[in-house]
């Protein structure tokens, strides 16, 4: 079972190519690390699996959507968070939980009750009527993803989540990850810290708009000859 | 000489929020000195201060001897700054970015364009694109040969690597340290412990106080634990059942393996920690005592504290 079936996507910009015809396959319940360098094509990926921007040409399937077809559907089924300014700085913990689940068209009652459920679960139910500005950066990135996920999305779209948090909570956030995808939710993560890319179970490495390499962290080493991902990263970027 | 002298700073924003708690360091002459933290820990409040963006709440700051209150417009014209975040123009193009930036510190490209060769050379192949229309990497060594241009004599880089990927991070570092070599003095701020060791002295942040400042050699000696690794399969898997120890030591991944710090003779928990994973029927290969990274201290220092 599948969560996302990417064939042969192009995305192009005039006359360059941002996304050079990229083919994958992402289990359902899988942690998934898109890794590459600066420019090589990543969030033009992830905005067109989105459904934000559509492909030049090729195609796949999110949650079991098409799209070309029904991409208002994937955004439906879809979590999102990105690397900063996902949740507003001038509205409390609860405020900011409220707008996005009502966005996401969640049944009032319901919403309330999951917040609280939620806040709990991160133990900051005695925050909830703070401002998101006067936490901490690593409570505001847990409680960004914890957001993400109100609606019950089958995938997860992480950019960057953990940039520039502190070494603890960079951790607990991978924790997090982890039992999130242990009830089968599909993770699509994106980082710079190679450690964390240790703790995916498949990676992926995009250079110049390919996809150069896909499989688990240890298949990799092994096939490539390596001890770390990020002796790996270095091998297939300054190719 | 000291570039920098910093003593009991304190800032506190709109009357509530302390973002630096009586910080004090200095910067020598030549040196390269890093703020090592996670963002909001007080890095960009200091940045700000010492080149005169900000006022402190109480304490003293100079940049280059002079006072960052009383001397600001004479210090702005000494210093190079990258602010952490991206504050170049984003419709000019990279050339007309650049010429900007000299021609605003009244010096000429070809004057100083030795010292920022090696990056602008890659920077060339883009000198028409709108800055904005940049990768990540790209912009910041853009932003760091605007701020060199006018060859100040210390440069303050705030987060210049955050989100740039690990290749262009370690060539950034290369760069930087070929700018030293010049006879500039940085102050450059990270949330990247690895990069902490290509700095001639340290300062770790956290919360707006410094918990630590020393060579990174020093600071990796003085860790106090026995610290162990292993590999294991899954290490949150793992992490979960370790909840169930009932002795004192302290683990977290590392990657693929796990970094154990032991607080007690580690040939005795040694043992007891073995039998432990065993009765978990928890796999694992060999355990062996390695050197603590600055990011093991960083966890240590902050668990400890």
């Amino acid at each position: 079972m599948y969560s996302i079936v990417v064939e042969n996507l192009i995305k192009k910009y005039n006359h360059f190519v941002a996304v050079d015809n990229i083919s994958f396959k992402v289990k359902r319940g899988e942690i998934f690390g898109f890794l590459g360098a600066n420019g090589a094509g990543k969030t033009t990926t992830i905005k067109m699996l989105c459904g934000l921007l559509q492909p030049t040409s090729g195609n796949a399937t999110v949650a079991g959507y098409d799209l070309k077809k029904d991409y208002k559907s994937i955004k439906k089924n879809i979590g999102y968070m990105s690397q900063r300014f996902s949740l507003y700085e001038d509205l409390t913990l609860y405020e900011n939980m409220q707008l996005f689940g009502t966005v996401y068209g969640i049944p009032r009652k319901i919403l309330k009750e999951r917040i609280y459920e939620s806040l709990d679960s991160l133990q900051m139910t005695e925050k909830a009527n703070s401002l998101v500005y006067s936490i901490p950066l690593g409570w505001k990135q847990k409680l960004a993803f914890a957001t993400a996920m109100l609606h019950h999305p089958q995938i997860v779209f992480l950019d960057e989540p953990t940039s520039g948090v502190d070494p603890i909570v960079r951790r607990e956030f991978w924790n997090m990850l982890y039992e999130t995808a242990n009830k089968g939710v599909t993770i699509f993560v994106t980082t710079h810290y190679m450690d964390e890319a240790e703790y995916c179970e498949k990676i992926s490495m995009m250079s110049d708009g390919q996809l150069k390499l896909i499989g688990t962290p240890s298949e990799l080493k092994s096939k490539m000859n390596v001890d770390s991902i990020a002796e790996l990263f270095q091998k297939i970027v300054n190719r | 000489m000291k570039a920098i002298e910093i003593e009991n700073l304190n800032k506190i924003y709109n009357n509530r929020v302390q973002a630096l708690s009586d910080v004090s360091f200095y910067v020598s002459e030549g040196e390269v000195f890093g703020l090592v933290g996670p963002d909001g820990g007080g890095k960009s409040t200091i940045f700000n201060i010492l080149a005169t963006l900000l006022l402190p709440t109480s304490g003293q700051a100079s940049v280059l001897s002079r006072d960052v209150v009383n001397d600001a417009k004479i210090i702005r014209q000494l210093i190079g700054y990258l602010p952490g975040v991206f504050s170049l123009y984003p419709d000019l193009t990279v050339e007309e970015n650049l010429i900007f930036f000299a021609t605003m510190y009244k010096s000429r490209i070809k004057d100083n364009l030795p010292l920022i060769r090696p990056i602008w050379k890659q920077l060339v192949p883009f000198k028409d694109r709108r800055a904005g229309k940049l990768s990540g990497g790209m912009k910041q060594k853009l932003a760091l040969c605007c701020a060199l241009i006018h060859k100040p004599a210390l440069l303050l880089l705030d987060e210049p690597t955050t989100g740039v990927d690990p290749v262009s991070r370690a060539e950034f570092w290369d760069i930087l340290t070929n700018i030293q070599k010049q006879g500039i003095t940085v102050l450059v701020s990270t949330p990247y412990m690895d990069e902490a060791t290509r700095c001639d002295r340290i300062a770790l942040i956290q919360e707006g106080k410094i918990i630590k400042i020393d060579t990174p050699t020093n600071i990796m000696e003085a860790y106090r634990g026995f610290l162990y690794t292993i590999k294991v399969e899954n290490v949150f898997s793992v992490m979960e059942k370790l909840k169930e120890i009932d002795f004192p030591c302290n683990y977290y991944p590392y990657g693929q393996e796990l970094h154990i710090a032991f607080y007690e003779v580690p040939e005795i928990v040694l043992q007891k920690f073995c039998s432990f994973l065993r009765e978990q029927n928890i796999k694992f290969e060999e355990l062996s005592p390695i050197q603590p990274t600055i990011e093991d201290c960083f966890i240590e220092l902050v668990k400890l504290k």
